[in-house]
């Protein structure tokens, strides 16, 4: 593809070409279906609709990003994956029918984006988080559910917070949500991070491949808007 | 390519000679008989959508001495009123009983056509009907669009007191249930033997789980088993003769989609990898069932996480 001309978007979003400029700046973007995107035919729930992104075909990724173009935060996560790790999934709001896309940057710059459209009866980023309604967001902040098994050559690590996830977009509650996480082993090595907008759904979750062995000890630190640190460690289980 | 003006032509011609402006949306009800002044309308098999008009329920029409007994009425007034005209021409006698089995809109909003005092259901389902009943409005709206025109769901005027209703010399048992939702109505004929299940039974198609308990549905399926009877008509899909086969069918259903997703939260998978399992091939004559799989993973998923995984957080530790 020659420089300067653009690959034209298949999923015709209409706010595509502004949106890949500023999520994704430089670089030349190709539309490739190497790059997994998967998720659900149908959106059963608008406030936790679960897609995952996999890149692990494309080889030397740098970045990867979960992407809801017609969102009123259409970046979800941010990754910067260890080589052979390109890999999430998580549930993320969806505020109307919109593109859903993951989009991994190559070492030479290039991002390589696909997708699908959804459709979704919308007003997932506008209504109170359930545990807001509740009342009990509080008494389970920072509860952490997890588990790691080993698969194939690293692990699978499967995360579940307890957040309540505020977009900001609900009348006298301000944005508070989980902005990082990272996973790292013993040897202080870090094996994930992925930066997180208030667009993944209340009492986030997370699924990815990390490089480690079962029966090794990993630990899991996020943090949030209001500076909030959670840790949780969690030892790699054999392979089922 | 622009077409020539001789394929547009040729086009216009293989048109059948409908009027230019759009044909008014139009429910197909067609009764089948099933016993003795009884019949069943059958609903499309596939989700809620436009090519349907949310007709997806089954409806059972009654004919009494006393008048016209429906279990169940559809997804909107317009098809209410079909349902009520057809059903009144095939008795010769008006609609004096509807009852309601549960909340879900596919069955009970074509409840504006009917009298308040003929919409009848136990205090359990209409509790349940008064609560979130009208919350499926807008989501039946979006989907179905000019079908739902004037769709206002009425709530039920009658709340059945016993376990039994007789009318017009037919009596219905009522079965108080709960599992497919907080709570169920099934409903005996006792003159055929029919046992009407509502969506406690699905039958070559996928059970639906918004509201589900699967222990308390579990035990309702247990229940109908040991009613007896010679046939049922499911909620969902066609008529069962045998007459238990759609009832271990769905039960056969409930406990693959328990088990696989715990199994699924416990070996550290995902809600997408959970929506995208292998259906069991003994499930391979069952219809909607990726659709209903993937609203299932995500009715259940969350909660089992939450109940499986292992906290794993410092305070705990």
């Amino acid at each position: 593809m020659a420089l300067g001309t653009p690959q034209r978007d298949p999923l015709g979003s209409p706010n595509w070409q502004d949106l890949s400029a500023s999520l994704l700046g430089e670089g030349d973007i190709r539309f490739d279906d190497r790059l997994r995107v998967t998720m659900p035919i149908i959106a059963e729930n608008q406030h936790m609709f679960p897609v995952s992104v996999d890149a692990r075909a494309l080889g030397d990724v740098r970045r990867l990003a979960l992407i809801a173009d017609l969102n009123p935060i259409p970046l979800a996560i941010d990754m910067q994956p260890r080589p052979g790790r390109a890999f999430v999934e998580t549930r993320i709001k969806l505020d109307q029918r919109t593109p859903v896309r993951g989009a991994a940057q190559l070492a030479d710059g290039t991002w390589i984006v696909s997708g699908n459209w959804i459709d979704a009866a919308g007003g997932g980023c506008s209504a109170a988080p359930v545990s807001r309604v509740r009342g009990d967001w509080a008494e389970h902040l920072g509860e952490i559910r997890g588990l790691g098994v080993a698969e194939g050559e690293g692990a699978r690590l499967r995360l579940a917070f307890r957040h309540p996830m505020d977009t900001g977009f609900v009348a006298n509650i301000p944005t508070y949500h989980l902005e990082t996480l990272t996973v790292a082993n013993d040897r202080k090595e870090t094996l994930a991070t992925l930066e997180i907008s208030a667009a993944v759904s209340e009492d986030p979750a997370f699924s990815l491949f990390v490089d480690a062995k079962a029966g090794e000890r990993l630990t899991i630190a996020a943090r949030d808007t209001n500076g909030l640190d959670y840790r949780a460690a969690l030892v790699v289980g054999a392979a089922r | 390519m622009r077409p020539s003006r001789r394929t547009l032509l040729a086009g216009l011609a293989a048109l059948p000679a409908l009027p230019l402006f759009a044909a008014p949306l139009t429910y197909r009800i067609t009764p089948q008989p099933i016993g003795d002044g009884l019949w069943l309308v059958r609903g499309d098999d596939g989700p809620i959508a436009a090519t349907n008009g949310g007709a997806i329920a089954n409806i059972v029409i009654a004919a009494t001495d006393a008048g016209t007994v429906l279990v169940d009425c559809g997804p909107s007034l317009r098809y209410g009123q079909a349902l009520k005209l057809m059903a009144e021409t095939l008795t010769g006698k008006p609609a004096v009983r509807v009852y309601l089995t549960h909340l879900h809109p596919d069955h009970i909003f074509g409840s504006a056509a009917f009298d308040p005092k003929v919409l009848a259901t136990t205090a359990a389902v209409a509790a349940t009907i008064e609560q979130e009943g009208t919350s499926f409005s807008d989501g039946m709206y979006r989907l179905l669009g000019d079908w739902m025109r004037g769709s206002e769901l009425r709530m039920p005027g009658t709340i059945l007191p016993g376990d039994s209703e007789t009318i017009g010399g037919r009596t219905f048992r009522l079965l108080t249930l709960s599992g497919h939702s907080a709570a169920d109505l099934a409903i005996l004929d006792t003159r055929t033997g029919t046992l009407i299940a509502g969506d406690l039974v699905f039958h070559d198609r996928a059970p639906s789980t918004p509201h589900a308990d699967l222990p308390k549905w579990r035990a309702a399926l247990d229940r109908l088993a040991a009613v007896p009877h010679r046939s049922l008509v499911p909620g969902h899909g066609p008529r069962d003769l045998t007459p238990t086969a759609a009832i271990d069918q769905t039960r056969d259903w409930l406990a693959w989609l328990d088990g696989m997703l715990r199994a699924a939260v416990q070996s550290g998978s995902d809600m997408v990898e959970a929506g995208d399992t292998a259906i069991p091939q003994r499930f391979a004559g069952i219809t909607t069932a990726r659709y209903e799989l993937q609203r299932s993973v995500s009715h259940f998923f969350p909660r089992l996480e939450a109940e499986l995984l292992p906290r794993i957080d410092d305070k705990v530790r």
